[in-house]
């Protein structure tokens, strides 16, 4: 035991930030972490001479079904863009559910419907599941788990393979799915149709390994951002990043959402939004094959890979000046005036 | 967006800041009273925009910042009463009480809601009533109307188990205080543009005949940013001092007046304890006594009066608060206290200053 036994977990703990960092490395990676612990969002296990991509995700978004999406849509896509990363073709998923009991039918229906819909659109099958009941008021109508398998296609993309001079493309318009669903929570801004990202990046990935664009290392940026996300390649490669804000596709109504709650965009989570680092070289051409799919047409180069000093990453502003992009601490929260 | 994209035009801002390169060399210390203020001049990198010698301090307009410990810990004592419902603006929820934060005692069991308005908590009241409601009014005269909406709302309602505990401050008193210690040498003052849409730029004419010292009434956009410092600067090599309404499309000279009639509805003035300025005599507001039904202070008054009285902290948050010392110079920032590991309210804040200088780096 330790000497503090007060010590909860917090809602903070499970937002995406410096506090859930301090979480899973000193409690589960203390106890459970394998040497092979990387901090990317797939492992890879090898078999064979095959490398295999394997990821885990859980879903417990309130409301279940927001503007652009739902918790099955979620569900699946979380974890084909977490294989994504790893630059490996998602191939199967499983999904688990834990249902509240008294939860509508329909409502099952509505979210099994979209599952089916996302993974079709993602070319994965889902080949497994699990189903639990809890009695009312243990969980919140209905939490997901998937988890996915996908083989490598390009090895050594890794949050930690970003090289000096490399690009950063974002694939699309920030903030968007964390926005829609801050608003639909508090019946905020109705008339402003602001919709979830929410969308498989399949075409778009392996669009650029077909094209044999060299890719050094991919995030999606869910919760935290793209703060934390940049913030998480550039601790792992020991690089800095620098950002030009000015570069960066923000959709007025998003901007405007994230100003009356007092939010930063660049820590609002995306469901349907990569960041690519990309060797400079490629970085025309990979930008070209992004915008050519559904969901990149509003891509661009964001930044690119600087020198020192290592971990840090520096947004330019309109004005020239620069300022240090931070790690969101905690769940982000509405301000007082 | 309409509206901010135009004050945040990189050739306006440039020209501003040619002008105020124009102006004189001379140094200059500029309070931004406004936590909101604070955290513009950081996420926009404007400081980087001035002349050598010119430098922002930040003021005592975070609400989260000033409110006091005790305050806190008596919100925070009000959770453990079997029934009762604590509500707060999201901002408060980090804040470290003397033995624990709202979001630690949320994750203890406490029943701990975060709304987007103080109406948000009156329909709690009545959705609950089994539930004792009690919202933390924290803030200036940007949100004591709301507050204000709130308890009247609550009363037209017939509720009877909805409270407020009203911290509220109010600015002018504590400018006067601050000005008339003597320990802050401030040339000049941007003045707070949300607070003054509601008690209008004349509450703060005795800065500029009393205490002669130059102030603008300032928007939180970039360019409104820049216009206020070039007022300001402008007034020191004239040696002039006024109140320049550099936030003229929201402020005016007089007060609001509904929400003026309102306040004096509701509230009446009170002295208040601010964090490291002390007790400052009619800072504050309170619950005129017709409405004290909805008075958490009245209703709880034995409960807050046995909250022990808080233990003096390492912090420096005061000092910080008065403009006395920038945020980097407390031995605690950046190494015990971050925005993770807060330890200090102007560390939690998303307005306070040694959050805007811990995330957006620079001093």
């Amino acid at each position: 035991m330790t000497q503090d036994d007060t010590r909860r977990v917090l809602l903070s703990h499970g937002a995406g930030g410096k506090i859930m960092t301090e979480l899973i490395e000193s409690v589960f990676l203390a106890n459970y972490g394998s040497q092979n612990v990387t901090g990317d969002d797939s492992a890879i296990v090898n078999i064979g001479l095959d490398k295999i991509a394997f990821t885990t995700d859980s879903f417990v978004v309130d409301p279940i079904f927001f503007p652009g999406g739902d918790i099955g849509r979620l569900a699946v896509c979380g974890a084909v863009n977490d294989l994504l990363t790893a630059a490996a073709k998602p191939l199967a998923l499983s999904v688990s559910f834990i249902i509240e009991e008294g939860l509508d039918m329909k409502t099952l229906e509505a979210i099994s419907e979209s599952l089916r819909e996302a993974a079709n659109e993602a070319g994965v099958q889902i080949v497994t599941g699990d189903t639990k009941v809890v009695p009312r008021g243990s969980a919140d109508k209905v939490f997901i788990t998937t988890a996915g398998i996908g083989i490598v296609l390009k090895p050594d993309v890794s949050g930690s393979a970003a090289k000096q001079g490399d690009k950063v493309i974002l694939t699309g318009s920030l903030g968007e799915h964390g926005a829609a669903v801050m608003l639909a929570r508090a019946n905020l801004l109705e008339n402003e149709s602001i919709k979830s990202d929410a969308a498989p990046l399949v075409d778009i990935v392996l669009g650029l390994i077909d094209a044999g664009c060299q890719v050094h290392a991919m995030r999606d940026p869910t919760r935290g951002g793209v703060a934390s996300s940049l913030n998480e390649i550039a601790r792992q490669s020991g690089v800095s990043i620098e950002i030009d804000e000015t570069a960066i596709p923000v959709n007025p109504s998003v901007a405007a959402a994230c100003e009356a709650l007092g939010l930063d965009v660049m820590q609002v989570a995306n469901e349907g939004k990569m960041i690519i680092i990309v060797s400079p070289d490629d970085a025309d051409r990979a930008l070209e094959i992004v915008q050519s799919r559904r969901y990149g047409k509003d891509a661009a180069i964001i930044g690119e890979v600087g020198p020192a000093p290592p971990s840090r990453v520096l947004v330019r502003t309109a004005f020239g000046t620069s300022r240090i992009l931070d790690i969101p601490a905690g769940e982000l929260l509405p301000r007082i005036c | 967006m309409k509206y901010s994209h135009e004050f945040r035009d990189w050739e306006i801002v440039q020209s501003i800041a040619e002008r105020i390169r124009g102006i004189s060399n001379r140094p200059a210390t500029i309070m931004e009273v406004c936590g909101t203020h604070t955290m513009s001049a950081a996420r926009f990198g404007l400081k980087s925009l001035f002349p050598d010698g010119v430098r922002l301090v930040a003021g005592p307009g975070c609400p989260v910042c000033v409110t006091a410990q005790q305050d806190i810990d008596a919100f925070l004592a009000l959770g453990n009463i079997p029934g009762t419902a604590l509500v707060s603006f999201g901002d408060m929820l980090r804040v470290p009480g003397s033995s624990a934060s709202l979001e630690q005692q949320r994750a203890a069991g406490v029943d701990v809601r975060i709304v987007y308005s103080p109406l948000d908590a009156v329909d709690i009241a009545a959705r609950e009533p089994e539930k004792q409601v009690v919202f933390f009014g924290v803030g200036f005269e940007t949100t004591t109307p709301a507050i204000a909406l709130a308890i009247k709302t609550a009363a037209e309602r017939d509720l009877t188990n909805f409270s407020v505990y009203c911290v509220h401050k109010t600015m002018p008193a504590a400018l006067r205080a601050l000005l008339a210690s003597g320990e802050v040498m401030v040339s000049g003052l941007l003045l707070p543009g949300h607070v003054t849409t509601i008690i209008g730029t004349r509450a703060y004419d005795f800065i500029a005949e009393e205490f002669h010292v130059p102030c603008a009434v300032t928007g939180f956009e970039p360019v409104d940013m820049m216009l206020g410092i070039e007022s300001v600067l402008k007034q020191l090599a004239d040696g002039d001092s006024k109140i320049d309404n550099m936030y003229a499309r929201a402020v005016s000279s007089d007060a609001n007046p509904l929400a003026k009639k309102l306040l004096d509805t509701i509230f009446e003035p009170c002295d208040a304890e601010w964090r490291g300025l002390g007790v400052i005599p009619a800072s504050g507001v309170r619950i005129r006594s017709e409405y004290s039904l909805f008075d958490a202070a009245e209703r709880f008054a034995d409960i807050i009066k046995a909250v022990p009285v808080a233990p003096v902290s390492k912090c420096l948050c005061g000092d910080v608060l008065r403009g006395a010392i920038q945020p980097a110079q407390c031995p605690l920032f950046g190494v015990d206290c971050t925005t993770s590991n807060p330890i200090g309210p102007c560390m939690v804040s998303s307005e306070g200053a040694c959050a805007a200088a811990y995330r957006y780096g620079g001093s």
